[in-house]
Formats: C-alpha cells, sequence, structure tokens
C-alpha cells in the first residue's frame, strides 16, 4: 500500500516537473508511456533488454563463481592472501570506465570483451566480502566435522557453505546493483546493442523520451529481478535463524 | 578396541616465544569396552590431551596407537552442533550409516523425539548436549570420547543425563574417555578413575572400579570419594611445600 503511494508520488512529481520544464527537457508520463509502447511493438524494446539481460547474468555468474573461488583461497591460505592482496586493492581502486576502455582496446569490440569487463569490476567486492566471511568461520565447526570423519566434500556443503552463505549473498546483492550499473555502460562504449545502446543513441539525437523509456523499463526488470529472485532467496538462507521476539 | 597412549611431551608457545609444558610423561591404556574417566582442575590439559587423541593435534612427541580406522564419536565442551540444520540432520550427517531403529532408539533414550525437527537455537543447552550426545553414540563409536558432557547443567539435569550416559554406555561396550571436574560423575561413570595434576598433567594416581555401574551403593562412592580427595590433597600438600 505504502510502495503504491510512494509510486503515485513519484508520478505525480514528475507530471508537474514536466509541466514547469516543458516537453523539450522532461516529457511527461503519457510520451515517455508511447515511446515505450512504440519500441515494444517494434520488438526492439525486448531484444535490448533481453541482450543486457544475457550479458548481466553471465557477467554476474563469471564474477561471483570466480570471486568465491579466490575469496575462498585467500581467506583460508595466508600465502593465497599476501600474493592476491595487491591484485586486489588495485582492482578494488580502478576506476570501471579505465576497466571497460582497455578491455574494448585489448580485446577489441567484442562481446567477449564487454562480459570480461564487467565480470572484473564486479570481481573484487566479491573477492573482499567472500574473504571476510571465510575468515570468520567457526573453527570449533571443523573440528567437529573431522572428528566425525565427514567426508571434505561433505563438510564444505553442509558446514562451510552455510557460514558463508550470508556472505555470499551480501557479495550478490551489491555485486548485482554494480552490474546493473557497469553494463550500460560498457554497451554504451563498445556494443550496438542493448540498453545501453539504445540510450546512446537516444542521447546523441536528444530523444528523451526515448531515453527515459529505457531507462524506467530497465529500472522496472531490475527491481522485479530483485523482489522475485534475490530477495526470496535471502529469506530462504536465513529461515534457521531464530527470530528475536 | 584398545587405546595406548604414551606422550612424552606436549608443549604450548606462547605470544613472547615461551614454551610451556602441557602434558609431560603422559602414558596410560585403556582395553576395549572400557571406561576412563580423567578427573582434573580446569586448565591443566584435559582438552589438548582430547584433541590429541583424537587426532586434531600432531605437535607432540610420543605416540597414540589406536587403529586407523577407528571410529569416533565425540561429544565437546560445547555441543557443536551445525545452526543451520535440525536435529536430526544434525545427527544424521555425522552418521549416514545409522538406521533408523538406532536413531528411534537413541532419540528414546535421551529423551529427544519431540525435538527431531527443532533448530539448534530452539534448544536449551541440556537439550543441545543430549542432540550431541545423541550424535556421538549414533556413529557406533569404537572410541567414545566425552568432554565435560555435564558441566554447567543443574544438579538433577546432570544426574538425569549422567544416568542416560551410563545406560548408553553399557548398552554396546564402548571404549570411552571421559574427562570431568566432578569426583561424583567419575565415579559414577568410570571403570577407572585417573586424578591429574594441575598443568602441566600428570597421572597422579589411579583408581580402579570393579563393581558395575549400576550396583554402586552410596557407601561405596562416599569411600571411593575420599580416597580419591586424600591422594589430590596430599598432592597439594607436596606442591605448596608443607
Amino acid at each position: 500500500m505504502l510502495r503504491v503511494l510512494s509510486f503515485a508520488v513519484f508520478l505525480a512529481t514528475w507530471w508537474i516537473a514536466a509541466l514547469f520544464a516543458g516537453g523539450e527537457k522532461l516529457p511527461a508520463p503519457p510520451a515517455v508511456l508511447a515511446a515505450i509502447v512504440a519500441a515494444a511493438e517494434s520488438g526492439a524494446l525486448f531484444i535490448n533488454l533481453g541482450v543486457t539481460l544475457a550479458r548481466v547474468a553471465l557477467a554476474f555468474t563469471l564474477a561471483m563463481t570466480l570471486g568465491t573461488a579466490i575469496g575462498y583461497l585467500m581467506g583460508r591460505v595466508r600465502l593465497a592472501n599476501r600474493l592476491g592482496d595487491p591484485w586486489l586493492i588495485l582492482l578494488l581502486n580502478l576506476p570501471a570506465l579505465v576497466v571497460i576502455v582497455l578491455a574494448y582496446i585489448w580485446a577489441g569490440l567484442t562481446e567477449v570483451a564487454a562480459i570480461a569487463a564487467i565480470a572484473i569490476n564486479k570481481l573484487p567486492t566479491a573477492v573482499v566480502t567472500v574473504r571476510e566471511g571465510t575468515r570468520a568461520l567457526d573453527a570449533s565447526l571443523d573440528e567437529m566435522a573431522r572428528v566425525f570423519a565427514i567426508p571434505p566434500w561433505k563438510a564444505f556443503r553442509h558446514v562451510i557453505l552455510p557460514q558463508l552463505a550470508p556472505y555470499i549473498a551480501a557479495a550478490a546483492r551489491s555485486g548485482l546493483s554494480l552490474v546493473w550499473k557497469i553494463v550500460l555502460v560498457a554497451e554504451l562504449l563498445g556494443r550496438s546493442n542493448g540498453v545501453g545502446f539504445e540510450i546512446g543513441v537516444a542521447f546523441q539525437l536528444f530523444d528523451i523520451p526515448r531515453l527515459l523509456a529505457y531507462s524506467l523499463t530497465f529500472v522496472a526488470v531490475v527491481l522485479a529481478i530483485e523482489t522475485a529472485l534475490v530477495q526470496p532467496f535471502e529469506a530462504r538462507l536465513s529461515r534457521w535463524r531464530p527470530r528475536a521476539a | 578396541m584398545q587405546l595406548e597412549v604414551n606422550i612424552a611431551r606436549k608443549a604450548f608457545t606462547n605470544a613472547a616465544g615461551e614454551r610451556h609444558d602441557v602434558l609431560v610423561d603422559f602414558n596410560f591404556a585403556l582395553g576395549a569396552g572400557e571406561v576412563g574417566v580423567f578427573v582434573g582442575p580446569s586448565g591443566c590439559g584435559k582438552s589438548t590431551l582430547l584433541k590429541i587423541l583424537v587426532g586434531l593435534d600432531h605437535d607432540y612427541s610420543g605416540r597414540v596407537v589406536r587403529p586407523a580406522d577407528a571410529r569416533i564419536g565425540m561429544v565437546f565442551q560445547e555441543p557443536r552442533l551445525l545452526p543451520w540444520r535440525s536435529v536430526e540432520e544434525n545427527v544424521r550427517l555425522a552418521a549416514p550409516q545409522a538406521d533408523d531403529a538406532r536413531l528411534s532408539m537413541l532419540f528414546a533414550v535421551l529423551e529427544l523425539n519431540a525435538h527431531r525437527n527443532h533448530f539448534p537455537g530452539e534448544l536449551s543447552l541440556g537439550l543441545a548436549r543430549r542432540v550431541a550426545l545423541a550424535r556421538a553414540f549414533a556413529v557406533e563409536p569404537d572410541l567414545l570420547i566425552l568432554d565435560e558432557p555435564l558441566a554447567s547443567l543443574d544438579d538433577t539435569l546432570a544426574g538425569r543425563l549422567r544416568d542416560e550416559i551410563a545406560t548408553l554406555v553399557d548398552s554396546r561396550s564402548v571404549t570411552t574417555l571421559l574427562v570431568t571436574h566432578s569426583i561424583d560423575d567419575a565415579i559414577r561413570l568410570g571403570d577407572r578413575v585417573f586424578l591429574l595434576s594441575p598443568r602441566p598433567a600428570r597421572i597422579l594416581a589411579e583408581q580402579p572400579i570393579r563393581t558395575p555401574r549400576n550396583a554402586r551403593s552410596q557407601a561405596e562412592i562416599a569411600a571411593i570419594r575420599a580416597d580419591i580427595e586424600h591422594v589430590i590433597n596430599g598432592d597439594r600438600a607436596k606442591r605448596i611445600g608443607i
């Protein structure tokens, strides 16, 4: 209920602002809606959204898998941490734009370059979060698993992974929001389709309804994925926690 | 199974680089199905000893002889259950080979039937200890290690759990090593009671108890207790030099 109200306030503010600013700079909601419908009818909206989502999915999966593995290793093995730490600091502080531009220069304006650049941007935060989680692992449960001779893969699955789960979920959550933002920049700079590319074209043509049409549908998709996938997943992970009275 | 322990020396190095002996010339053996109880002051090195016996600590000089494939069941001082697994899943994870009949028997003896599907966070310490006991017995251990399984429980609860442990130990004669600081628990549960000195731990004396666990009279327990206290006081007097 509150969400609906808050959304209505947003729409109203937009409409009033459009009246003051004039349709040239800020088109009113109906104009943007018309642009969305036009893009949907031509099919371009779905193709571009689909392409962008596929890039997000690939880059996200790649970064999370690699990041979790590297983070776990760095949390467990002191030598790995010493070797990896300078790289981590470098990557954490490297601007996303630099990574994307370098990737396109070195690997050409290709799909591989785009996805790799997005993944590399997300990787270090995943590594840091999972490393912290690994350092916080309960050694007494490890001992229990060893005494009872629980096979290593089973111990990893049932003893280690549940302890890392909140950290992996946090990394996924913050990583996803990072990937949403970076994917558009990568598309703008070096791809010929996707939401980012369309926004770039709209910018060059000063086609503000089209720009807003793509931005808003993209945000709506992100919201839908957050509520339909990320939040239920987090709830499932913490279902064993006793609730505070 | 038989257990033979000869630890020449176990020492820790502290942050300042000084070595502290925890165990020195620590030798004993347990026959198959025997229940050995170690009684000693806190911090004397009992937990270190247990870590060496179960193979968690290899940094010592000496040797521990037990079958390499011995199945170990252990109850740690803290229950060490997986908070994200139910009571039953906790037991099954450690003992995948345990059949339903055995689990039912264990849950019945330890009065856990009503809690099978609870998560450890919903259990009191007494109940969590019972789950840890169920887990240790479910693996049908060749060697059972109990590290202060009755600590920080109230007297009634501790007494009941002690009787349950006695029942389970007798139901399937398993070589058992129990660590406690309660002389009473030691006398009621042990076949042999070993008295330990303060750190570095040595075995001061060994007290065999031949009466079966369920036939020990109050008078007998009191008499053994007096003997044990005599030894402990004698050692203390010697150490402070009276």
